[in-house]
């Protein structure tokens, strides 16, 4: 062993509570590798049936966005509005389009 | 950044909040907040871990396999709920480890309740009655905070709090239908239980130092003493559902306030088990502690393998 001690890493843990659903974010969790952080997340995150899959992936490998870049990230969204249905004038004629 | 633009920083933070959006780890937001939510969720996260101590103590003696099974359940949620919130609470920027040592060290609190000793199976009723009662009061209010993590991790914590309070109070009632000793047992247990429980919801309104930046923040909805209130009206029918006396001679329904008036609190007490000197305080500790290092060469153990698995796997790919 590295004279540092190393702790167990970090993990975040996601669980799709029933297929023809998307695995979602249920938390996080310590374990030394892979196996251990999937046997943990079910004791600590599936105890009440709340999954039928799990996925963990070691929380360093998460790469987020930053909130101080939100304005350019996502406001040239908002005046895109041709992007919506909505924006295009049809006669009422026409019935669900 | 200057202290003007901090402060427009804060008020920005403070709008948002009150607009009943949410704060998400990266966000920014004020020192202030940061530290007060790292000391409130991890006090609440050493709370469930030491918390599984005093039931711990009936596993082995549960009378039963039914309560075995609801015992070993219920302290295995709070372990779950021990581990949502330390997750919660490191998304602050504060390490597990450093967690563990504010806990261990005696630096950080945790709910003095767990200072009480549980001497017959009766306590297990009464805490499950009584303390998860006053528990899921305190808490179900923090669904709706302002911390995004803290709240989600409560949503869950509520969802799995209610199977507990009604195991305590069948445990409870099924003692009082029993024999005499067996109802004597139970009305033992309300009597101790009583007003430690009612010692969970904090010092009164006036003593209260936290109460309107925590109010802000939605940290909390109601006081300490209108939850303390609405424990005691919900909690007295039910004392009178199993015919037991809640221990207060001073307990009187008032049809003016349509609330119960009680006696006074003993806060010399309630302070004596904040400052450590309750009757476990020192049990509790130590049992973590060594929990802690015994367990030491099994985290070492698990960490050398996985490294070892780690290379192993490296050299077969760069053999193959």
């Amino acid at each position: 062993m590295s004279d540092k001690k190393k702790n167990w890493p970090l993990w975040e843990v996601f669980v799709r509570s029933k297929n023809g659903l998307e695995h979602r974010h249920f938390g996080s969790l310590h374990a030394a590798d892979a196996e251990m952080a999937l046997e943990n997340a079910r004791d600590v995150y599936t105890r009440r049936n709340e999954g039928v899959s799990i996925w963990v992936v070691e929380s360093k490998h998460i790469t987020a966005s930053n909130p101080s870049d939100n304005g350019e990230l996502f406001e040239p969204a908002q005046d895109k509005v041709y992007r919506h249905p909505t924006f295009y004038d049809l006669p009422d004629e026409v019935k669900h389009m | 950044m200057s202290d003007k633009e901090v402060k427009n920083l804060e008020e920005m933070f403070e709008a948002c909040i009150a607009r009943d959006e949410k704060i998400e780890p990266k966000d920014w937001m004020p020192e202030k907040y940061r530290q007060t939510h790292i000391r409130q969720i991890s006090q609440h996260a050493h709370s469930e871990i030491v918390g599984m101590l005093p039931e711990g103590n009936w596993i082995t003696r549960a009378p039963s396999l039914r309560r075995k099974a609801a015992l070993l359940a219920k302290v295995q949620d709070e372990a779950g709920h021990g581990l949502y919130l330390y997750s919660a609470c490191e998304t602050l920027g504060i390490s597990r480890e450093e967690l563990y040592e504010q806990l261990h060290s005696g630096k950080a609190k945790y709910s003095s309740i767990f200072n009480y000793p549980t001497i017959t199976w009766a306590d297990i009723g009464a805490i499950g009655w009584l303390v998860d009662g006053a528990a899921i009061i305190n808490q179900v209010p923090l669904c709706n905070t302002s911390f995004g993590p803290y709240a989600r991790a409560m949503v869950r914590v509520c969802k799995e709090e209610s199977f507990h309070q009604r195991q305590g109070y069948e445990i409870m009632l099924t003692l009082c239908n029993g024999t005499e000793e067996q109802k004597a047992m139970a009305q033992d247990a309300l009597n101790r239980w009583w007003w430690p429980s009612l010692m969970m919801f904090g010092p009164t309104d006036a003593e209260s130092t936290h109460t309107e930046q925590s109010m802000k923040w939605k940290l909390k909805r109601k006081t300490n003493d209108e939850l303390r209130q609405q424990f005691i009206d919900q909690t007295v029918p039910q004392a009178d559902i199993l015919g037991i006396t809640v221990p207060d001679p001073d307990l009187k329904w008032n049809d003016e306030r349509g609330h119960y008036d009680f006696g006074e609190i003993d806060w010399d007490e309630f302070w004596q088990v904040v400052k450590g000197h309750g009757p476990c305080n020192k049990e509790r500790l130590n049992a973590r502690v060594s929990a802690w290092e015994e367990g030491e060469w099994v985290r070492d153990a698990a960490m050398a393998y996985a490294e070892k698995q780690e290379e192993r796997k490296a050299t077969t790919k760069k053999a193959s």
